[in-house]
């Protein structure tokens, strides 16, 4: 790890402020994802803003009949909070399917959106990567890409977003709040805030330098049946290789995001009209513009039979 | 308030005094190494650690994470270090009544915070009951993911009853119960590469007074 100073950030806009103000430096909350890149120094702050003292840990109701979850409310609380899992199963599903007991604790909202891929190529310094080092060139691209993105990918970056949590918040249309070091504030939808690649994968969100994410709203409940179905190599403490968040309505109608397919959580509202007609209309509305690799082409036959079971499980 | 500077010998001295023979033994490298050693002293930081009930302020690295600072500060071995990356859960302890991987959290962020470690669960000569059923149903072989598994193990069953739902829980909105599924999903963050696994839920489960269901 290289060497950093620290402070501890006392309100949202002064955390900001120090964001922008100091050369090198990033925010840290849970450190679950960030303490991890800097050990294999892929992450080299200059200076870490602490802001686990901003008090940004409430869920609290919204007059719009939905809830406001601060920024640093642990995956833990989110998932086990009364009202997400009766209102919004779906998110209390994805995020308890997500990492183990141990890092949910710690995890935050905000952080859980800010994660960076578990691209392979990523994590090996040795190897080039444009979201690292733009410019460098992908190694993913002819190399082990089993697990990467089918959809939305670009020349420069197939890389995928890891996050459960984030596919639940875009079925749910949840919008992202954020401060910054002017006091401005600004609500961004979940569907904005991730960026597809193109040409610079190293920009990965909408923030603006020093932006920092005060909290997540979800809008009023929309009922249905919440279901998350996540797919993956063994049964617990892994990443997607494709997951399936959705709200499924009587007469099968419904909302369908997707995670591992892309470096955004994915979702096609067009490709929704398609749900009564099943899981092979649906999917192949989806997945219009996908492009495989020979070791990543199953996720395709994979989300219709993932889908086909999420129908079947709202059915039942 | 109990004084600790870590070891006599730091890692920096020993570093340092690395530095000094390779500048003796090659005299090309001086010009580089001794620029190495002018850079500024990486900042360090005064935090103050309620651990097992003993408050210990201690100047650190700011690089220094809980897991170091118990360990290599406080001396406190039991908690292991396993991947370094939270990935395998030996570095587990009870921080604020929560288990963490303490790899993966700076020592700093932890000012005036409760940390109970394996050495504050129960002494040998008194052992938490979650040890004693570690001994009782062997669940453990080299012992080295022990202290995380049973800080684990612990606080596994403070979630179950705090309500907390897991992965396999049925119905999400409703209050978990201490099944054989449930103490496996929930105890996935703590690798046993022995493969332990069976004899640590029969443990578990020893404690919390329920049987094996599968």
């Amino acid at each position: 790890m290289k060497a950093f100073t620290y402070e501890r950030a006392t309100s949202a806009r002064e955390a900001a402020s120090a964001a922008i103000r100091t050369p090198g430096a990033k925010f840290i909350a849970g450190g679950t994802n960030l303490l991890d890149l800097m050990k294999l120094q892929i992450e080299t702050p200059q200076h870490l803003i602490d802001v686990n003292g901003l008090g940004l840990d409430k869920i609290t109701p919204t007059s719009e009949g939905g809830l406001r979850v601060g920024a640093l409310v642990r995956n833990t609380d989110l998932a086990a909070d009364v009202r997400v899992r009766k209102d919004y199963g779906v998110l209390s599903r994805a995020l308890v399917s997500g990492a183990s007991g141990q890092l949910r604790n710690k995890a935050t909202t905000a952080g859980n959106l800010l994660q960076r891929t578990r691209c392979p190529y990523f994590y090996d310094t040795t190897k080039p990567c444009n979201k690292r080092q733009p410019g460098s060139g992908c190694a993913a691209i002819g190399g082990f890409n089993r697990n990467l993105a089918v959809m939305g990918t670009s020349e420069a970056c197939i890389a995928t977003h890891p996050s459960d949590m984030a596919v639940a918040m875009r079925v749910l249309d949840a919008t992202v709040e954020t401060v910054n070091a002017a006091g401005q504030t600004r609500a961004i939808p979940i569907a904005d805030f991730h960026r597809l690649p193109g040409a610079t994968p190293n920009i990965e969100t909408s923030l603006a330098p020093g932006e920092l994410i005060t909290a997540v709203t979800l809008p009023k409940p929309i009922g249905g049946t919440h279901i998350y179905q996540k797919v993956r190599d063994r049964a617990s403490y892994a990443f997607a290789l494709i997951s399936v968040a959705a709200v499924i309505q009587p007469g099968g109608r419904g909302r369908l995001a997707f995670g591992g397919l892309a470096h955004k959580p994915w979702r096609v509202e067009a490709a929704e009209a398609q749900m009564p007609n099943g899981a092979k209309a649906t999917a192949s509305a989806v997945l219009a513009g996908a492009r495989t690799t020979s070791q990543n082409a199953f996720k395709l036959p994979l989300v219709e039979r993932t889908i086909g079971a999420v129908f079947e499980e709202a059915k039942a | 308030m109990h004084q600790d500077e870590g070891f006599p010998v730091s890692r920096r001295g020993v570093i340092a005094g690395g530095v000094a023979s390779a500048t003796l033994a090659a005299a090309p490298a001086v010009q580089a190494q001794t620029q190495g050693t002018a850079q500024a002293a990486p900042p360090t930081m005064p935090v103050t650690l309620k651990v097992n009930g003993r408050t210990t302020k201690i100047n650190v690295d700011t690089r220094t994470t809980l897991l170091d600072a118990l360990r290599e500060n406080l001396k406190l071995t039991g908690t292991k270090k396993g991947c370094d990356h939270g990935q395998c859960g030996a570095c587990t302890v009870i921080v604020e009544g929560r288990r963490i991987n303490s790899c993966l959290t700076l020592a700093v962020m932890h000012e005036g915070e409760e940390i109970t470690t394996i050495e504050g669960l129960g002494t040998p000569e008194k052992l938490h009951a979650m040890q004693a059923a570690f001994v009782k149903h062997d669940g453990y072989q080299c012992g080295y993911c022990t202290p995380g598994q049973i800080c684990s193990a612990v606080a596994t069953l403070g979630e179950i009853k705090a309500g907390i739902p897991s992965h396999v829980t049925g119905d999400i909105a409703a209050q978990p119960s201490v099944t054989t599924d449930e103490l496996r999903e929930r105890m996935s963050g703590n690798i046993c590469r022995c493969g332990a696994y069976a004899n640590i839920i029969d443990a578990i489960h020893d404690v919390a007074g329920t049987e094996r269901t599968a």
